[in-house]
């Protein structure tokens, strides 16, 4: 071996421990369940349930995050205010609150005795322990995900662009429609998937804010934790099948959004 | 009439201009890098606002800040051609055309984008997107789309820098002939005098956001306002027809009379640029010795004295200026009316197909 060559491999040595370190715990879940368990678990009840509950729960946190992260997201990245970055960080905070703390504070906020407590029961809406109150965890914690994403994303779009679809005569709103979202589209995409995955694994928030209810407000990885204190050959195959399930929700996700994404280049200029 | 008059504070200093454009004239606006050229556009454009000024075309009035007028570029009908394109890479060519056809029915935007590639001689590259297409094609397609709509006014900022050498003299002759057959005010910005001279009826100079001078190509190289535009309009530029001589040479025959020969190799229509320093002056119908091989009777219609040397500016059908020193504008006696030969060498005489 040359002199010159060491680094390369030793690059490559890197990520090969990464990668078996990373995968390894999730091969794992497979190899310890056998396809037979996985059909039964399925056909436990609440395990459907739970999975369906996990799914309707995530799109409906997915939907309120695109259509109000997406504009939010496009004023932070193109326009220059003073304070800005104090609010970018602000919008940030929940990545890097624990998920328990992030229950406590949805609880201190819009909980019965929450400082909005008496505007969200006075508006007829039920939260704790209610589905909504599931679909607002999520909201809560996988909305920076994509803000962050996706102002990344809009702020790399060519302004010059924006301005050509000005003067072709658009108004801001048809060029955000016709011009910003198509060109920022790899990075929205990448922002929503990740978005989601942190969606359907959420755990500690639910559990706070929303609790475990079976149908209700137990979503998939609480059901997982519940079968764990009691069955763990169970709590193993409803994992085996959530994380097929995300796996297979995000490659979809990425494929649907075209190759670029998929490949990780950046879009063509 | 495209009018303008600006005032607002750039990054190291202030522009203040002022300038009008009639319908179916080109001013080329020329000046160095950083001196408020792409600003002027934005504001007439409608994506800068100035702290003060008014713009207007014909009777539409579409700034007016002492009256809190302010229309959105999407409401003043300017065609804009940016200076990398600014195509959007997502749509295919036809719908980059198309994209500013917002009124007409669907069949009848297409129909109108085809139309206008085609004319640009792009029409089989319709379908394609502009991340795949040449720069040469991508200026094409960017003019379709900019002239689409019908603009009332037409704004290019430097649409030749981002072509190589060889496509940039072929697009020149296309662009002369686009904005010939356009019927609105158009403006050009560029940092190359030359360009400028080719493209534009008018040349205006830009230094710091001051508007410096404004004029014919020739009148401003031959009569220069200031030390600046001096240096900066530097080449005469002559047109005429050029073919291969038999001395491996090129010939042009001058429009208005005289030859001169160019080491450059070129043929057909084309725009000679020499420097004023490069041209000497001797006394007229005396045959000069030395290598210089182009010699032109002339006519002195001025002497402008910059700083330490003087710009002769001249008529020999066409007008030029030659740049001399004060001795030798007393020695040969060079005043208004004077009668002498410039000569310079083939060797300094650039050639640029128009």
């Amino acid at each position: 071996m040359t002199r010159a060559r060491w680094f390369p491999v030793f690059t490559l040595a890197a990520l090969a421990l990464a990668l078996s370190f990373l995968t390894l715990p999730i091969v794992a879940i497979f190899v310890d369940t056998s396809p037979g368990e996985l059909v039964e678990s399925l056909a436990e009840p609440g395990a459907l349930d739970a999975l369906w509950l996990s799914l309707r729960a995530s799109l409906a946190a997915l939907a309120i995050i695109v259509v109000v992260g997406t504009p939010a997201a496009y004023f932070l990245a193109t326009r220059a205010f003073r304070g800005r970055s104090l609010v970018i960080t602000l919008v940030e905070l929940p990545l890097v609150l624990p998920p328990a703390v992030a229950g406590i504070a949805l609880l201190a906020a819009v909980g019965p005795s929450g400082i909005l407590g008496g505007v969200v029961e006075d508006a007829g809406v039920q939260l704790v322990l209610q589905t909504a109150g599931v679909v607002l965890a999520l909201t809560f914690v996988a909305a920076p995900f994509f803000l962050r994403q996706a102002q990344a994303a809009f702020g790399a779009v060519d302004r010059t662009l924006l301005d050509a679809s000005r003067t072709l005569g658009s108004s801001e709103a048809r060029t955000f429609v016709q011009v910003a979202v198509p060109a920022a589209r790899p990075g929205l995409v990448a922002g929503l998937a990740l978005a989601w995955g942190r969606a359907l694994g959420e755990f500690g928030a639910t559990l706070m804010f929303a609790g475990s209810f079976r149908g209700i407000t137990q979503t998939a990885p609480l059901a997982i934790y519940e079968r764990f204190g009691t069955d763990f050959t169970s709590a193993l195959a409803l994992s085996a099948v959530l994380v097929a399930v995300s796996a297979a929700l995000l490659l979809s996700v990425k494929l649907l959004s075209g190759p670029t994404s998929l490949t990780g280049a950046p879009a063509r200029g | 009439m495209l009018r303008l008059e600006a005032e607002t504070k750039l990054a190291g200093f202030d522009l203040d201009l002022a300038l009008e454009v009639p319908v179916g004239s080109c001013l080329a606006l020329a000046g160095p890098s950083g001196a408020g050229k792409t600003t002027v556009l934005r504001i007439l454009a409608g994506l800068l606002r100035p702290d003060r000024g008014r713009v207007s075309c014909g009777e539409h009035r579409w700034l007016d800040t002492a009256k809190a007028l302010d229309l959105p570029p999407e409401r003043r009908g300017v065609g804009y051609v940016f200076q990398d394109y600014a195509l959007f890479p997502h749509l295919t060519a036809w719908r980059n055309v198309a994209y500013g056809l917002t009124k007409q029915p669907r069949h009848e935007r297409r129909r109108r984008a085809h139309e206008l590639l085609e004319r640009f001689g792009v029409d089989h590259l319709a379908d394609a997107h502009p991340g795949t297409l040449s720069g040469g094609e991508r200026q094409r397609v960017a003019l379709a789309r900019a002239l689409a709509p019908t603009p009332r006014a037409l704004l290019l900022d430097e649409p030749l820098s981002a072509l190589d050498a060889r496509t940039r003299a072929h697009a020149a002759r296309e662009l002369t002939a686009v904005l010939a057959e356009a019927d609105v005010p158009t403006i050009i910005v560029t940092h190359d005098f030359t360009e400028a001279a080719v493209l534009g009826d008018e040349v205006g100079i830009v230094d710091a956001g001051r508007l410096v001078q404004r004029g014919p190509a020739a009148e401003l190289a031959a009569v220069p306002a200031s030390a600046f535009v001096a240096d900066f309009t530097g080449a005469v530029v002559l047109t005429g027809r050029a073919r291969a001589g038999s001395d491996g040479l090129t010939r042009v025959e001058l429009d208005g009379g005289g030859e001169v020969v160019s080491t450059d190799a070129r043929t057909g229509h084309v725009a000679v640029t020499v420097y004023p320093w490069e041209i000497a002056l001797g006394p007229a119908g005396v045959e000069p010795s030395g290598s210089a091989q182009n010699h032109l009777d002339a006519r002195v219609v001025s002497v402008t004295t910059i700083g330490n040397r003087a710009r002769v500016g001249l008529v020999a059908g066409q007008p030029l200026s030659a740049e001399v020193t004060p001795a030798s504008l007393e020695a040969l006696g060079i005043r208004a009316g004077a009668r002498v030969t410039a000569t310079w060498k083939a060797t300094a005489t650039r050639l640029v197909t128009v």
